[in-house]
């Protein structure tokens, strides 16, 4: 998907909204204790943030906002913040995922740290969603071949 | 009779929703077309079990107010959160498994040249 | 002939269905047996024991994490599976 010449409307529409669209993932992903939200929601719009700068602009101009390597560093991170957490309870004495006992490293009470347990692993859910959908849109559109706009590395 | 019919009318819809997308699945030859059928398949099941979880005369599932004095909940006033909850992990697994058949027919087209059921599996 | 299998394998299927639908519960009926065994215990005592206003939420990532850390390596592996399924090595 690499072009030459850019469609004005999009081009210009899509310079308002893509950053209005990333900080409200955020918005979405923080509010969602106490609204409609939470990790999957918020990670599905950030990957819709970053396709629509493949529809708008060049794949190359994507791949130059988030390059390939952190792509799948970022599919690891996540599963691995969700995993860690369940281990951080494991490793202070109580069940796996059991976030009442996260008392005793983070200022709060028991009832308060299941609180703070619970935004932990929603933040590990969205980098996943997040980087996996955008690595499922780029290899499907390009057919795995990503056009030489891999970076040159052997 | 007719009060039969009309107090379970949700599940009239899904089940003709349902047998659209079976239709498709089987009959179309083209396989984006099985694909499309499958699509309505899954989220005809992903509606049903949402309206499962309704109560006449309830609010949403979001307590606790303004304040810090919360009143007690009762169970009777807020809808049932858990079939919303059991769909959501349904949904990511629609998206994963329409992922990947997306990727399998970009390699059948690679391999045959044509995305017709009929002259792949009975060549001329 | 493709056409008509299809339309008898649809209308024994709706058959079956419509058959299926006598037991079902009315809709938004409280007392239906979805609403009656573990639900109201959730809602009663969520916002005491995690003090987290979304019940959603709460049941998502408290009572019920395990099936969300099943769920997210689940997305992980479709993601994993196109990248191998699509991508080719390049010539060395």
């Amino acid at each position: 998907m690499v072009r030459d010449i850019e469609d004005i409307v999009v081009s210009t529409l899509s310079r308002f909204l893509i950053p209005f669209m990333q900080v409200f993932s955020l918005y979405v992903f923080a509010h969602g204790h106490s609204s409609p939200g939470g990790g999957f929601q918020g990670g599905c719009i950030m990957a819709a943030a970053f396709i629509l700068i493949v529809i708008a602009y060049d794949l190359r101009e994507a791949k130059r906002r988030f390059k390939e390597k952190a792509l799948l560093i970022f599919c690891c991170l996540g599963v691995f913040i969700y995993v860690g957490t369940g281990f951080l309870c494991l490793l202070l004495g109580s069940n796996f995922l059991d976030y009442s006992i996260l008392s005793k490293v983070l200022p709060a009470d028991p009832v308060k740290a299941r609180y703070y347990g619970m935004a932990m692993i929603e933040l590990g859910v969205q980098i996943t969603v997040m980087a996996i959908m955008l690595s499922i849109f780029l290899d499907l559109v390009t057919k795995g071949e990503h056009e030489g706009a891999l970076e040159e590395d052997v | 009779m007719f009060e039969y019919i009309l107090s379970k009318y949700n599940y009239w819809m899904y089940i003709v929703i349902i047998l659209i997308g079976f239709y498709a699945m089987m009959a179309k030859g083209n396989f984006m077309k099985k694909l499309i059928g499958m699509g309505i398949f899954q989220w005809a099941i992903i509606f049903y079990f949402m309206s499962i979880g309704a109560k006449r005369g309830a609010s949403i599932h979001i307590v606790g107010g303004h304040g810090a004095a919360h009143t007690a909940v009762q169970a009777a006033e807020i809808i049932n959160p858990l079939p919303s909850v059991l769909m959501l992990t349904a949904i990511v697994v629609a998206v994963a498994t329409t992922g990947i058949t997306l990727s399998i027919i970009i390699l059948i087209f690679k391999r045959y040249g044509t995305l017709d059921e009929d002259e792949i599996t009975m060549p001329k | 002939m493709k056409k008509v299998l299809a339309f008898i394998a649809i209308i024994i299927t709706g058959a079956l269905l419509v058959y299926g639908v006598e037991d079902f519960p009315k809709w938004a009926d409280p007392n239906q047996p979805a609403s009656l065994h573990v639900s109201p215990r959730y809602i009663e005592h969520a916002l005491d024991e995690t003090a987290v206003p979304n019940l959603v939420t709460a049941i998502l990532a408290d009572y019920r994490g395990f099936d969300t850390m099943f769920e997210t390596a689940v997305i992980f592996t479709a993601g994993i599976v196109v990248m191998m399924l699509l991508r080719r090595p390049r010539k060395w």
